[in-house]
C-alpha cells in the first residue's frame, strides 16, 4: 500500500491562494493590466478563485481565461494522446500581464507549453507563474513568480490537487510516496 | 478518455467511449480554427502521406489542411501520376513511402480491406479515408460531431439516411457510428439499394420517404454512387428524385427542427433541391469545417505513444 499523506488541507489552501493574491496585487501597480490563465486540469479552478480575491482587493472584475497546452507538449510521442481541454480565453492578451496559473510546478514542461500556447493568442507585456505547490526537479530554466507552498520530494512520488470545483468532497493536496 | 489504438480502420472496430474520445478532442480542435493562429506544433517533424488511389478532393484536401495545422509534413500521391500505372502494387508502393520514414499513412481506395491490408505490412500508422463500399471512418466521425454539437446529444435522435445504402461507406461507418452512440436509425431508398439485410445493423428500413423522415432529428442525405453500381439499380435519375429527392414539400413533413445533411459532393435537383441545400436547416458546409477539426483529432490521437494515459506527472 503506498502511503499518502495531506500536504495542504482545504483551510490551507484558501489561504495560500489568498496571500498568492495579494503578492499579485502588490507586485502590479496597474491592476486592470493583470488577467489570469488557468491551466487545466486544477490551475484552471484555482485561477477562477485568485480571481474571486482580487476583484475583492480591486474592486474591480479580472479576467480569466483557460488554457489547455496540451497541442504544444514536448513529449507527445512518449506517451498516449492527453485528453484535450477546451481553451477559453475571451479577451486580448497583447500587452498585458497575464498570470499563469498551475495546480503543481514539477520538471516546467508545462509552463513551456504554456508560454508557447500563449503566444498563439497575442503579444502579452509580461508572464507571470503562479503555483499553488512547488515540488522541485526542474528540467528547464523556469522559476515561479508566486508559491503557495514549497514541498521536497523525489522524482516517483506523485502529487494530486483534489477541489470542490472537480467534485471532491473537501479541497485537498495529497503526496503520494512509492 | 481512452485512445491506445495506432490505427483507424473503421468504426466497427471502435467503442462508444472511443468515439466519444474523438468527439471531444475534436472540439478543441474545432477552437483552434477560430483562432487568429490556426497551427499548433502538436505534429511537428511527423510525415503524413495522403496515398488516394481512388479520386477524392474534398477528403484528401481536408487531410491535408488537417495535417498542416498540426505542423506535420505532407505530401499527396495520387493514382494519375504515379508508379500504379506502372504496375507497382500497392504494398510495394507502400513499403516505398513508409522508406521515406512516413508516420501516418492515409488512404483511400477501390477496394474493401485495402487500409487493414496496409496496418498489417507496415510500421506507421494507417488512416482509413474510405474503402470501397465498406467504411470512410473520419466522415461518420464527422457527422456525429455535426450532429453532438447542433442537438446536444446523439443518442435518443431519430436519424433517417437515406439514398443509395447499398454501395456507401458512409452509410456504413454512419449506422455504426450511431448505433454505437444510441441513436435510432432509419434507412430508406429504392429497395435495390437498401437490402433488408440492413436491419441486421440494428437499423429500421422503410421504403416510404415520406414516413422515413417524419419523426427524424436528422436527415442524412447520400448521393447515388454511379460509379460503384454495376447495373442501373433503379429506372431512371429523374424517377429517383420524383420519389426520394428531397424538396420544399417533402421537408414541411418532417419535425420543424429536423437538420439536413449530406458528405458531399451533392448533386442539387437529384438528391436534394436547391432551396434545401442552401437554407439554415441545411449543415453541408458545418459539416465541411467539422471534418477538418476531426481528422485533426484523429491524427493528434494516433500520434500518442504507447505510454501512461493522461498528462505525465505534473
Amino acid at each position: 500500500m503506498p502511503e499518502t499523506t495531506i500536504i495542504l488541507d482545504a483551510t490551507a489552501i484558501q489561504r495560500a491562494l489568498t496571500r498568492i493574491a495579494h503578492e499579485i496585487a502588490e507586485r502590479s501597480e496597474v491592476g486592470a493590466d493583470v488577467v489570469l490563465v488557468g491551466i487545466p486540469t486544477g490551475g484552471d479552478h484555482l485561477a477562477a478563485r485568485l480571481a474571486k480575491i482580487l476583484a475583492g482587493i480591486w474592486n474591480h472584475p479580472v479576467p480569466v481565461g483557460v488554457l489547455d497546452v496540451n497541442m504544444h507538449r514536448d513529449d507527445l510521442d512518449r506517451r498516449a494522446a492527453p485528453q484535450i481541454h477546451p481553451t477559453v480565453i475571451p479577451f486580448d492578451v497583447t500587452g498585458k500581464t497575464v498570470v499563469l496559473v498551475d495546480d503543481v510546478l514539477f520538471s516546467g514542461r508545462t509552463t513551456r507549453a504554456a508560454m508557447d500556447a500563449l503566444n498563439d493568442f497575442g503579444r502579452p507585456k509580461k508572464i507571470q507563474l503562479a503555483v499553488l505547490i512547488d515540488r522541485g526537479h526542474r528540467e528547464l530554466p523556469i522559476k515561479a513568480d508566486f508559491v503557495g507552498k514549497n514541498v521536497p520530494t523525489s522524482p516517483g512520488e506523485k502529487i494530486s490537487l483534489r477541489l470542490v470545483e472537480s467534485g471532491a468532497a473537501q479541497d485537498e493536496a495529497l503526496l503520494r510516496k512509492k | 478518455m481512452s485512445w491506445t489504438r495506432k490505427h483507424l480502420l473503421d468504426i466497427e472496430s471502435l467503442t462508444a467511449d472511443e468515439i466519444t474520445t474523438v468527439l471531444d478532442t475534436a472540439r478543441a480542435f474545432k477552437a483552434v480554427g477560430k483562432r487568429a493562429i490556426k497551427k499548433v506544433p502538436a505534429l511537428r517533424g511527423r510525415t503524413v502521406v495522403n496515398l488516394f488511389v481512388e479520386p477524392s478532393t474534398r477528403t484528401r484536401i481536408s487531410f491535408e489542411l488537417a495535417a498542416q495545422r498540426l505542423s506535420a509534413d505532407i505530401i499527396n500521391f495520387s493514382t494519375e501520376a504515379s508508379s500504379f500505372k506502372k504496375g507497382e502494387t500497392l504494398k510495394d508502393t507502400a513499403l516505398n513511402l513508409q522508406a521515406l520514414n512516413a508516420d501516418f499513412i492515409i488512404i483511400r481506395h477501390s477496394a474493401s480491406g485495402a487500409p487493414h491490408f496496409l496496418s498489417r505490412v507496415l510500421g506507421a500508422s494507417v488512416i482509413n479515408a474510405g474503402d470501397g463500399a465498406h467504411e470512410h471512418p473520419t466522415q461518420a466521425l464527422l457527422d456525429t460531431f455535426t450532429v453532438r454539437e447542433r442537438k446536444g446529444k446523439v443518442a435518443g435522435l431519430n436519424v433517417t439516411i437515406l439514398g443509395d445504402i447499398l454501395y456507401s461507406r458512409v452509410a456504413r461507418s454512419n449506422i455504426w457510428a450511431l448505433t454505437k452512440l444510441g441513436a435510432k436509425v432509419t434507412l430508406c431508398g429504392p429497395s435495390t439499394l437498401v437490402p433488408k439485410t440492413f436491419e441486421q445493423m440494428g437499423c429500421r428500413v422503410t421504403y416510404d420517404v415520406d414516413e422515413a423522415i417524419r419523426d427524424a432529428d436528422i436527415i442524412n442525405l447520400l448521393r447515388i454512387q454511379h460509379e460503384r453500381q454495376r447495373k442501373t439499380m433503379f429506372p431512371s435519375i429523374n424517377e429517383y428524385t420524383q420519389l426520394f429527392g428531397l424538396n420544399k414539400a417533402r421537408l414541411a413533413g418532417t419535425k420543424p427542427d429536423a437538420l439536413v445533411m449530406h458528405p458531399g459532393p451533392i448533386n442539387r435537383g437529384v438528391e436534394i433541391d436547391s432551396e434545401i441545400a442552401d437554407c439554415d436547416r441545411s449543415l453541408i458546409l458545418e459539416q465541411v469545417t467539422n471534418g477538418l477539426a476531426v481528422r485533426m483529432a484523429v491524427l493528434f490521437l494516433l500520434n500518442g505513444g504507447k505510454g501512461p494515459q493522461g498528462v505525465a506527472g505534473n
